[in-house]
């Protein structure tokens, strides 16, 4: 791809990429997301047109074969005027992991951001608003993650009783 | 008695905040249709900040698809979307076929793209008819819900259910589709043009559809685009993307001759409407060409492929038909898949709805994630609600689509 090209020159160095079937992938380790994540994307955005972000998810490589960094985010990336699509995997590790937010490049990351969050507990610093999205904000777990057991830690059940009266 | 000097301006401000009023608006409301729930502050009638708040249904989809396998899990995905599921199925089964590298039969090609196209019809009819409902025009509703209601008879002939019909298969389909259910379908191409005709006689020079449409939710060009907004909602600011059209699959590079974009320029609740009922003739057109064109053949891959799953008869009446059961069933057994990662996306009803699948291997998908279209659409409806009364809150989210279960992961 000749936008793989126009990466390299500008970030030599700084990712790895690979391709399966019709997806290409830019892969940028745990250890160089902090600086060179955003003004990737940045340059993705602004320079090379990709203008859509069609998708934002999470993965979770926990037991994964192979796998060397547990967290991950999927940067789905369109570009509208020709139809290329590129993939952009960023990485990030226990504890406390961080990836810089994309919300001031794309608007419609900012949901997106929050559900990798409260799935994950992935941190996006830059957010304007990084709450919870989809679990109630008295939890405490993060149930995407692969330790998390299909039944639940049992916060449910745990969860403080609200009356009548106090309510 | 003399006249006061005016307040400062920094009091207003501080008054103005104890004028206006909290509303919340759903989970449950008539004009929601399903758990929305929306927390709108409100000065008199007009809307000053709107919030939506979700995950009400803790359905558990991506979680439930790391733990049930390929086939398994088309009967979670078909609940995604109840309003068009077969168009997720289709969805999620290319995106199988294309981890795997198989490449279906013609056959099922074009079955499976006249399924999504119905589907396509049948939740623009709802959104349509639901939207006009809300705006106080009743027949229009009836007269969707009608056309509907024949949708979902096709389907019940294909499929034998109406609503969740877990259809597709891993190569291919559960079953191919008979005589009648091409009669049928034949049937609708007949009927169709007078519903959408009499439909577009209701609402499009209607007084009050327009004048509670037009102008109403404006979303320019660019805000569309950035904020990942797809489907009808994008076109009728003017995005002219279609992944019919841009991705060819399925079936619609032969029939890409016989459908066009339809796209719209306003970017408000009016022009979305236009644009779904633009769309639905589209739709129209394409199952009139693929049922008349339809190919013969197999509906699933070969046998010798080890990926379908073999028909009754030769479950029961061939060894080679046995074993292959078997080892698609036993859960030690099962497919043999890349360790890799692929994205499959699909132009559905409210946009493109794509799925991420890494596989490890095994039969089971090490992370199914989806990227549904009304989670983007509804983050775009705050922005699009402000300034605004509060009698618009309807036909905006008409105008959106919101499906909840969408909605939740």
């Amino acid at each position: 791809m000749p936008v793989l090209d126009t990466l390299n020159a500008k970030f030599a160095g700084a990712f790895t990429t690979s391709a399966f079937r019709d997806n290409h992938r830019v892969l940028v380790s745990a250890e160089k997301t902090p600086v060179v994540l955003f003004p990737l994307l940045k340059c993705l955005k602004d320079e090379l047109g990709f203008d859509f972000l069609a998708e934002l998810g999470g993965i979770d490589y926990l037991g994964y074969p192979d796998a060397t960094d547990r967290f991950c985010v999927v940067y789905g990336l369109t570009n509208t005027t020709t139809g290329e699509r590129l993939f952009v995997k960023a990485f990030a590790n226990d504890p406390g992991p961080e990836l810089p937010s994309v919300v001031e490049l794309w608007r419609g990351a900012d949901w997106m951001e929050r559900e990798v969050y409260d799935m994950y507990g992935v941190r996006f610093p830059g957010h304007p608003d990084l709450r919870r999205i989809l679990m109630p904000s008295e939890y405490t777990a993060h149930p995407l993650r692969k330790d998390y057991p299909l039944r639940g830690h049992g916060e449910r059940h745990n969860f403080p009783t609200v009356t009548r009266a106090d309510s | 008695m003399p006249i006061e000097a005016a307040a400062p301006v920094e009091d207003l401000a501080g008054a103005d905040q104890e004028f206006l009023y909290t509303l919340n608006f759903g989970p449950q409301h008539p004009a929601t249709h399903t758990t929305l729930r929306l927390i709108l502050t409100l000065d008199g009638e007009t809307i000053v900040k709107a919030v939506p708040d979700i995950g009400y249904l803790h359905s558990g989809f991506e979680k439930l698809g790391e733990d049930l396998d390929f086939n398994q899990y088309v009967t979670i995905v078909d609940r995604m979307n109840y309003i068009s599921p077969v168009a997720n199925e289709v969805a999620w089964h290319h995106t199988i076929e294309k981890l795997i590298g198989i490449e279906i039969t013609p056959r099922c090609k074009y079955i499976r793209t006249i399924l999504a196209e119905l589907a396509r019809i049948s939740d623009h009819l709802l959104c349509v008819g639901a939207a006009a409902l809300d705006l106080g025009a009743l027949t229009a509703f009836l007269y969707a819900f009608n056309a509907r209601e024949k949708v979902y008879n096709i389907i019940e002939s294909t499929a034998g259910q109406r609503f969740h019909p877990s259809y597709t298969r891993v190569g291919g389909l559960m079953a191919d589709i008979s005589d009648d259910v091409v009669d049928l379908i034949r049937d609708f191409v007949k009927t169709f043009p007078k519903v959408h005709a009499d439909i577009v006689r209701l609402l499009n020079r209607n007084r009050i559809f327009i004048d509670r449409t037009k102008g109403i939710g404006v979303l320019s060009k660019e805000d569309a685009i950035n904020t990942s907004c797809s489907g009808p909602v994008a076109r009728a600011s003017g995005v002219v993307r279609d992944l019919r059209k841009d991705e060819p699959y399925l079936a619609y590079k032969e029939l890409a001759g016989s459908f066009k974009i339809v796209c719209g320029k306003g970017g408000d609740c009016y022009n979305r409407y236009l644009v779904r009922m633009g769309e639905m003739l589209e739709s129209w057109k394409i199952i009139h060409a693929a049922v008349e064109n339809l190919p013969t053949g197999p509906v699933n891959v070969d046998l010798n492929d080890k990926l379908t799953i073999p028909d009754k008869s030769a479950t029961y009446r061939s060894i080679e038909g046995l074993i292959q059961h078997f080892e698609l069933f036993m859960w030690n057994r099962r497919w043999e898949t890349p360790t890799e990662e692929v994205y499959g996306a699909h132009e559905t009803a409210n946009g493109e709805l794509g799925f991420y699948v890494v596989a490890d291997g095994g039969g089971k998908a090490f992370r199914a994630r989806t990227r549904p279209p009304s989670f983007i659409h509804f983050a775009v409806f705050p922005m699009m609600m402000e300034g605004h009364q509060i009698s618009d809150v309807p036909a905006v989210l008409g105008s959106l689509n919101i499906i909840a279960a969408e909605l939740d992961r």
